[in-house]
């Protein structure tokens, strides 16, 4: 065989192009982190060199990324039974779950130790106890054994934030557990919403989301509980160093909307769902999408203002 | 003389290769701009080894 030459023996159809690789990251997942990170670090009282404040987010969002990866690892079994993740780089057949093992678990210890090296020790940890609580008490423990996995697993999500605020000013205060409890409550309506129009996904896979250990009616409950919570909290922001006239309007419309889709999915029976496809359900994920966005959007405009005087209150 | 065109592995493999390197590049670069930052920034000192070379 020339050098130029290749024997179809060798060749693997599927073998992974570097986007596979990437795609093991959770891209999507990463913009979320990225944007809620930079928040948390621009809403911090300190000024942070753009540099730094860059290094920070990228070290953030690739430790999100490593975590997204041993996830990957470890629930490759259930991704494959799942329409929604059957596709991925493991389940497709492109990446040897091994490699997504050992690309997590590099790219988690580069990512801690470059943030704790850009910015401080205290933010490194910080990074490292999150991808330790996504990977070993959420996907490893917890995950498969109690149907409150969406609670648990948005505790990891609400993270960056809090990373963010550490990464600028070296400590902890209210702000960045107000913003962490923001995604914290956000997570567990936006997957029940989802789990509710995707259902046959959770039950194949047999992990016991809510929607098959406590039943649909149960989960509609959960959804309004949660969201009336969420509502308190949200707009409760408006009053704390993050918060400000913008905010405020924007979490005063927001989770009126976002309770009035509660209210809906609440009063709906599964014969009003599936006689229009779970319309409501689905436009109420689609809100949560928004409603997250904006509201950090919101914080991120509040502390945009500040120099220029225009302080919250 | 005349090349076969490249096979779509090659092709495939190619890209990959370029995404690493095109990474490890990134890297090479932020890493420099982190350090001058770090060490042009006002509160950036030289450890004091005096004491050391004393002993």
């Amino acid at each position: 065989m020339s050098d130029a030459s290749i024997q179809a023996s060798m060749i693997h159809e599927d073998e992974a192009s570097f986007s596979d690789y990437f795609a093991l990251l959770k891209p999507r997942v990463m913009s979320l982190v990225v944007f809620t990170a930079l928040v948390g670090l621009l809403a911090a009282p300190v000024s942070v060199h753009p540099v730094i404040g860059f290094c920070a987010v990228l070290f953030i969002a690739i430790g999100g990324g490593a975590s997204g990866a041993l996830n990957m690892w470890w629930d490759a079994d259930i991704d494959a039974v799942m329409k929604r993740t059957k596709t991925r780089p493991i389940p497709a057949g492109k990446v040897e779950a091994g490699e997504a093992m050992s690309l997590g678990l590099a790219l988690s210890g580069m990512s801690v130790i470059m943030l704790a090296l850009a910015t401080n020790v205290f933010a490194g940890a910080f990074l490292a106890f999150t991808i330790f609580f996504y990977v070993v008490v959420y996907t490893m423990w917890l995950k498969r054994l109690t149907p409150q996995n969406i609670v648990i697993g948005g505790a990891a999500g609400a993270f960056p934030p809090v990373i963010g605020w550490i990464a600028a000013t070296g400590s902890l205060s209210i702000e960045p557990w107000l913003m962490f409890a923001l995604t914290f409550m956000w997570t567990p309506p936006h997957f029940w919403a989802l789990a509710l129009f995707m259902r046959k996904d959770y039950d194949d896979a047999g992990v016991p989301m809510l929607t098959v250990t406590h039943g649909r009616r149960s989960t509609r409950v959960h959804i309004l509980v949660y969201t009336i919570l969420l509502a308190v909290l949200a707009v409760g922001t408006s009053f704390s160093g993050v918060g400000g006239p913008v905010y405020l309007a924007v979490a005063v419309v927001l989770n009126a909307l976002f309770l009035q889709g509660a209210w809906k999915i609440w009063r709906r029976d599964e014969d009003d769902s599936e006689g229009d496809n779970f319309k409501v359900e689905r436009s109420f994920f689609k809100l949560s999408l928004l409603y997250l966005f904006l509201h950090f959007g919101a914080i991120l405009i509040e502390a945009l203002l500040k120099p220029f005087g225009l302080e919250g209150w | 003389m005349s090349f076969k065109p490249p096979h779509e592995l090659h092709r495939r493999r190619f890209g990959r290769n370029m995404g690493v390197g095109v990474s490890l590049a990134a890297f090479v670069v932020l890493v420099l701009a982190l350090t001058i930052v770090k060490v042009t920034s006002d509160d950036f000192k030289f450890p004091n080894t005096s004491a050391a070379e004393q002993n």
